[in-house]
């Protein structure tokens, strides 16, 4: 497989020194409360004792001059309405998801359907470390340090046929459970999909962990799908079930408001989001007076994935 | 009645709320602000500080806006005197609010960018609304004294009807913003409606006392 160079960042779009280090002061607090009186815990320690949640963690060098988003900012603000509107509201009721037993269904055009559990997803595919930047629709932006398996990896292994032109993703469908799913706010479960192409490229990823520990509920726990080139609501999260399909499937944004959220929703700064501008982004965690960082083609990773889209009209599939 | 009331007691309290209502009122409304204020020292804004300071400013002008709107109707529904005096207080802190939450958005969230600023104004159907608000807001805020209000005579009335598209451009620029599936501004808009449909009984009457005579 080939490797797939990141583009080099701008210094302007890296996260402050301080804010970074606030992680590790913040974890040190936490640590230093349960263990007052064990020996003092360094920043360094702390890192290891993160890593040692994926045994055999692949570090790869993906992203490796991006400075992540502080851990505590990337899983307090979410985007996640099966557990709750709002930002705050999918930390607060991330609890409510049931991550065990979790299996994950394969199914539609191909050879060797079937149903994965997560432990297996976990213990089969080798996991490896990736920083990818992440651009919402709603204009802010982070940098995370995702732990996954290439997607082509995971889908190879059911065999698609030559009528497998689509993916769909079907997060969770849990409304005894999950309050948002109680309402009619979207067309439950939540459904998302990539073109064959998008799903099998390289910097696709089937996620299982942020910043070297397992998922967090609200970041989509136990496993999402991540797509460093679009929005961020093309990634599901909580996934129970990936299809292969012919047709492109009805994703449940772009089903809800068709002129607002696209098929494709690739990040794009020169086509602008009906009510708001897509030009520049709110980086999450870098405070009140930080300005925005003016947003890049694909998300900066324009000489990965541009060759996906040649010839095609971008303000139209957008 | 109680043994332990004597004559004046009823009067007495009465005048004491009546005085206390004025300095209270304006201790209250800048609570939210003192508030924001220890968050932002104190950096508990979260993730988006930006986005916290926008929505707590926007929240609580549109709050102490239908506070304003809320006065009259409360009167007429309990014949209470205090809540009339509150109004200047309440509807200068809606003012100042809207302000700070357009001042926000200006300084720290668009960074004064101007093109892209004036773009949003022009272009972006929920900035024109909340922007035309908070222009409708500014003469009521100028003419809010006992000496203009002497001044305008009759016309400040007439003036500050303005109140009223103000308070509908607030709740629509908030509307429209939101995200599908939002509660919050279906409550203010139902609020809003509320106060305005409350005030449709006296019109009426007003209007036929004035055919009749």
């Amino acid at each position: 497989m080939a490797r797939h160079r990141v583009p080099r960042i701008r210094s302007s779009e890296i996260t402050p020194q301080a804010v970074w280090e606030g992680r590790r002061e913040f974890l040190r607090l936490a640590l230093g409360a349960t263990a007052a009186l064990a020996v003092p815990v360094a920043a360094g320690d702390v890192d290891a004792t993160l890593a040692t949640a994926f045994p055999g963690l692949v570090r790869t060098d993906l992203g490796a001059g991006l400075k992540p988003t502080a851990r505590e900012v990337f899983t307090s603000y979410n985007n996640f309405v099966e557990l709750g509107s709002g930002k705050e509201a999918p930390a607060e009721n991330a609890h409510l998801l049931r991550l065990r037993p979790w299996a994950v269904r394969v199914d539609g055009e191909c050879e060797a359907p079937g149903e994965i559990g997560i432990d297996d997803i976990l213990g089969r595919f080798p996991q490896e470390e990736r920083i990818y930047r992440f651009r919402c629709v709603e204009a802010w932006s982070a940098v995370v340090p995702w732990v996954g398996v290439p997607l082509r990896d995971f889908l190879a292994r059911f065999k698609p046929t030559s009528k497998a032109r689509y993916v769909a993703f079907q997060s969770v469908h849990d409304p005894k459970n999950l309050p948002g799913q109680r309402r009619p706010v979207l067309a439950w479960p939540y459904v998302e999909g990539l073109r064959i192409d998008e799903a099998t490229h390289p910097l696709t990823l089937l996620a299982t962990g942020c910043y070297g520990r397992p998922l967090p509920g609200q970041n989509g726990a136990p496993v999402r799908l991540v797509v460093p080139w679009k929005y961020g609501f093309k990634s599901a999260k909580s996934l129970v079930r990936i299809s292969f399909v012919e047709q492109m499937p009805q994703t449940t944004w772009s089903k809800l408001q068709p002129d607002e959220y696209g098929f494709y929703a690739n990040v794009n700064p020169s086509v602008d989001h009906p009510r708001w501008s897509q030009k520049r982004e709110r980086r999450l965690g870098e405070g009140l007076l930080a300005s925005r960082h003016p947003t890049a083609m694909y998300n900066g990773y324009e000489t990965e994935v541009a060759g996906l889209y040649a010839g095609m009209d971008l303000a139209r599939h957008y | 009645m109680p043994g332990w009331t004597w004559p004046g007691t009823t009067e007495t309290l009465r005048a004491v709320a009546l005085r206390a209502a004025k300095p209270l009122a304006l201790v209250l409304v800048c609570v939210p602000f003192a508030w924001l204020a220890v968050d932002v020292a104190l950096d508990r804004l979260g993730a988006n500080p930006v986005e916290a300071v926008l929505h707590r400013t926007g929240d609580w002008a549109l709050r102490l806006l239908l506070c304003t709107l809320a006065v009259t109707p409360l009167r007429r529904l309990t014949g209470w005197q205090w809540p009339a005096r509150l109004r200047r207080i309440l509807g200068l802190a809606a003012f100042a609010y809207a302000a700070a939450h357009a001042a926000t958005w200006l300084l720290l969230d668009r960074g004064l960018v101007w093109e892209e600023v004036v773009a949003d104004v022009l272009k972006r159907p929920y900035v024109t609304l909340g922007f035309s608000a908070l222009v409708l807001l500014v003469p009521l805020a100028l003419t809010s004294t006992r000496a203009m209000m002497r001044r305008l005579g009759r016309n400040w009335q007439r003036l500050h009807r303005l109140v009223y598209p103000a308070a509908v451009l607030a709740v629509l620029h908030f509307v429209w913003l939101a995200k599908a599936g939002r509660l919050e501004p279906l409550v203010y808009g139902t609020a809003l409606a509320v106060l305005l449909l409350a005030r449709v009984p006296t019109r009426l009457r007003r209007g036929a006392t004035a055919a009749g005579a």
